[in-house]
């Protein structure tokens, strides 16, 4: 495995079944009374986040402290990047103290890969604007791979607002590597541009109806509409989004019980999807935020742990 | 765990499957012994072939007494304390029996006894477990060299080795065949580290 993880590009397929493996023998720690692993023992990991987060950086956070490493965090809101100070003499600064990993979310694409090259330190991309999420990525495959038995010839529905979702990218690319059939789903104004070359070239086909896609799926991602990156105009009205593009009670009834559904939070209830879907017995929603958090432990383990870490 | 790789030196047999099975069955007679009779015993193996050597101990205890002793792994990779020697190796897979190891007379079983370093990384990683009465170690083969204060209670055999020699256990579970070799002897070549069992 790579020094960092930027991007799913940066992982083989051996190497996605690695972090799975020890995953799972790490999902069995959440079960203990003493959730504590001495692997990390010493190393120091930050948190840098300059965008706002809920899970993923208190899963990082957590997975560093069950491994016993120190984890600090950071935020762009009360550091000194808000009186001034530039990316570079921020990760500098952070990094001199002697850091063994920066976990980094940015609103910029390609931020984590900008800093990985500034910085001795491992870089955990944690989000970059629109770019990557991959650990998002892993858990959300590990997540569907527990449910499923595997991925492979699976079809696997990633539907919502792609052209501002980083989730979308790293899923894809996760999803299709471990051999599963990808479809998106997206009105035509939050299907990215460039979309079609790609999809070709990756493998993955794309749809503007949801309700043709739906009956032949075997997973559902729904993904978050993103009002904070939007300035507007990408569709009429929230109650047109939804439905065209919701998982509503109604679909959720063509989907029947068994299909599992994803979702990488946060949820807006009642917009991407209804209430009925979200707390269905199908609904993955929670599994993937205690995946996240073995995925995570095995992300910094086989970054941090061995010979040649820092 | 991947086999050991093919050596040209293959080293001569030191156990065969009847000397394997023989030291088992002495060992697992010791066990009760000791704990006079099978009550609140629990195996816990360490991987990969110490969970198969505690499997073959708990049937034998279960043929003499007519009772299942629970019988559990216990992976140590993460306790390891030369983790940052190497490259990260995944965890293998612990499982605590269901009955937990609180109160229990716990027999932690291996293959080979070396350095002693694994031992004291499984006596660390049961304390995040839980809390035993008493912890005591059974061991295929002592092959000497300690460099702790740790020493097994039940061993199957004494093998007198120099660090240059590598000591291989094979078990049919895993290598499809029983016996344990000694490799490498006056040659040099050895690494001082056994690539099954570990340290």
């Amino acid at each position: 495995m790579r020094k960092h993880l930027l991007s799913v590009d940066d992982l083989t397929v051996d190497d996605i079944a690695t972090i799975f493996a020890t995953a799972a023998e790490m999902h069995d720690v959440q079960r203990r009374e003493v959730k504590k692993l001495p692997a990390l023992r010493g190393r120091t990991v930050i948190n840098l986040f300059f965008e706002d987060s809920t899970r993923t950086r208190s899963s990082f956070e957590i997975a560093g402290k069950w491994l016993s490493a120190d984890t600090i965090n950071i935020t762009g809101k009360g550091s000194s990047a808000s009186k001034g100070e530039s990316l570079r003499d921020t990760v500098l600064t952070i990094t001199a103290m002697g850091v063994d990993a920066l976990v980094m979310r940015h609103s910029a694409s390609g931020a984590a890969q900008q800093v990985a090259q500034w910085v001795d330190a491992s870089v955990i991309n944690a989000g970059d604007g629109t770019h990557e999420h991959p650990s998002q990525a892993l858990l959300d495959a590990y997540t569907l791979q527990r449910s499923l038995g595997t991925l492979e010839g699976k079809r696997v529905l990633l539907v919502g607002d792609l052209t501002h979702s980083r989730v979308f990218r790293s899923n894809v690319k996760c999803l299709t590597r471990l051999g599963a059939e990808v479809t998106v789903v997206a009105p035509p104004t939050l299907m990215p541009s460039g979309v079609d070359t790609w999809s070709r070239e990756a493998g993955f086909a794309t749809s503007y109806d949801l309700d043709e896609a739906l009956p032949k799926a075997d997973a559902v991602m729904m993904l978050r509409v993103q009002r904070e990156r939007m300035s507007g105009g990408f569709f009429p009205s929230a109650r047109e989004y939804t439905v065209g593009y919701g998982l509503t009670r109604d679909r959720l009834a063509v989907l029947g019980p068994d299909v599992p559904i994803c979702h990488p939070g946060p949820m807006n209830r009642g917009l991407e999807i209804a209430a009925d879907a979200a707390d269905a017995a199908q609904s993955l929603v929670l599994d993937q935020v205690s995946s996240g958090l073995a995925v995570r432990m095995s992300i910094l383990y086989h970054l941090l742990a061995g010979e040649g870490a820092s | 765990m991947s086999a050991p790789p093919e050596t040209t030196d293959e080293g001569r047999v030191v156990l065969d499957a009847r000397d394997i099975a023989r030291a088992l069955t002495r060992i697992s007679h010791e066990i009760l012994e000791r704990n006079k009779g099978s009550e609140d015993l629990v195996l816990l193996g360490i991987p990969t072939r110490g969970v198969g050597l505690a499997r073959r101990i708990a049937e034998r205890i279960a043929a003499t007494e007519g009772v299942q002793v629970p019988v559990g792994s216990l992976d140590i990779t993460l306790y390891r304390d030369d983790l940052r020697q190497q490259p990260a190796r995944g965890p293998q897979h612990t499982e605590v029996p269901p009955g937990g190891i609180d109160g229990r007379t716990v027999v932690l079983v291996d293959d080979v006894l070396y350095s002693g370093r694994t031992v004291r990384a499984a006596l660390d990683a049961m304390r995040d477990l839980g809390r035993p009465d008493v912890v005591r170690l059974a061991v295929l083969v002592d092959r000497g060299h300690r460099e702790l204060p740790i020493r097994a209670d039940h061993v199957g055999k004494n093998l007198p080795s120099a660090r240059t020699e590598r000591v291989m256990v094979r078990l049919d579970e895993y290598d499809g065949h029983d016996e344990v070799r000694i490799a490498g002897t006056g040659t040099g070549t050895g690494t001082g580290q056994d690539e099954v069992g570990g340290a």
